[in-house]
């Protein structure tokens, strides 16, 4: 089978290329390309993947003019079809914005804007993105981002909780995340969205730069269960 | 007709960029200053008979994250705000 993978690109989307190279890497497949303004996904997807960035520029609030963009209505529908979703970095932005994932992201705690490489901490590990993983494990990632401080309500937090829907945490909550995290999965667990950038930690120059290709895995759960199923 | 439309963060919800005002009030010697929040005005100039349910809709679906943010719609002397 060839995996089917879609990366959209929004006016202002800076890291579609490295998602497609990342998911061309891991499935030997090329990634399909989707622009914004398109109002069908192609078909039979695999995996749809929102990337990071700083779409239509971050206007009124990160990730809120994509979620009301052509293509997200058609990541909605692919989505409840049960098509999985991974958002990146403006991607979870999106997600939630979206309303395909509880919460929101605002800006850091510390106001500042963070690049380095964070380490996190596994949570869930049933789902198609984190199955591969070990409970509590730490994985190294690099971090990029102004808006990254989750929130979500106290009932919404219990709920994620209760229901294993944290894929991942900080080790060291550097954004004012709520209960630190990092990464959330929808209900169903097809759909996930996370701060951290797995697409930046794939190739062996990412091991000789700061010590870790983690990202790699997390494309490796997705493309190996589903190519199991 | 105009509409003036205040989105303004849930209180509860920490405003980091509200303290940081509040700092550099209190570092340029304005003492006194007890709680700084920050928000955003949205005018609008909309058709006359433009109704209050659009206007919430407005909000609801895109001007404001109703997850960590109020708003409220002033049109005239009549001001409505987030369904509590």
């Amino acid at each position: 089978m060839s995996f089917r993978a879609a990366v959209v690109t929004f006016p202002g989307s800076n890291c579609d290329r490295d998602m497609a190279r990342a998911i061309e890497s891991v499935s030997g497949a090329p990634a399909l390309r989707v622009w914004h303004g398109d109002s069908a996904l192609p078909d039979n997807l695999d995996l749809i993947a929102l990337p990071g960035g700083f779409s239509y520029g971050d206007y009124l609030r990160a990730g809120a003019m994509a979620a009301n963009s052509p293509i997200l209505r058609a990541v909605k529908d692919e989505a409840s079809r049960g098509v999985p979703v991974l958002g990146v970095c403006n991607g979870f932005q999106i997600l939630t914005e979206s309303g395909l994932l509880p919460g929101a992201l605002m800006r850091n705690a510390g106001q500042h804007f963070i690049c380095r490489t964070a380490t996190i901490a596994v949570g869930n590990t049933s789902s198609l993105f984190t199955s591969g993983f070990k409970p509590g494990e730490h994985l190294r990632v690099p971090i990029a981002h102004h808006d990254g401080n989750y929130f979500a309500d106290d009932a919404t937090l219990d709920e994620l909780e209760g229901e294993d829907r944290i894929a991942f945490r900080y080790a060291d909550n550097h954004n004012g995340s709520r209960r630190s995290i990092a990464g959330i999965l929808s209900a169903d667990g097809r759909i996930l969205g996370m701060m951290p950038h797995p697409e930046r930690a794939i190739e062996p120059v990412a091991v000789a730069e700061m010590g870790s290709a983690d990202g790699r895995r997390l494309f490796e759960n997705v493309f190996d269960k589903l190519a199991l199923a | 007709m105009q509409v003036r439309i205040l989105v303004r963060l849930k209180p509860g919800v920490l405003d980091p960029q509200g303290r940081a005002v509040h700092h550099a009030l209190d570092g340029l010697g304005f003492s006194g200053v007890e709680d700084v929040r920050i928000g955003r005005v949205i005018e609008m100039a909309v058709a006359d008979g433009t109704s209050e349910a659009d206007l919430r809709k407005m909000c609801d679906q895109l001007l404001a994250n109703t997850v960590i943010e109020d708003y409220t719609i002033e049109t005239g002397d009549k001001v409505v705000g987030t369904p509590q």
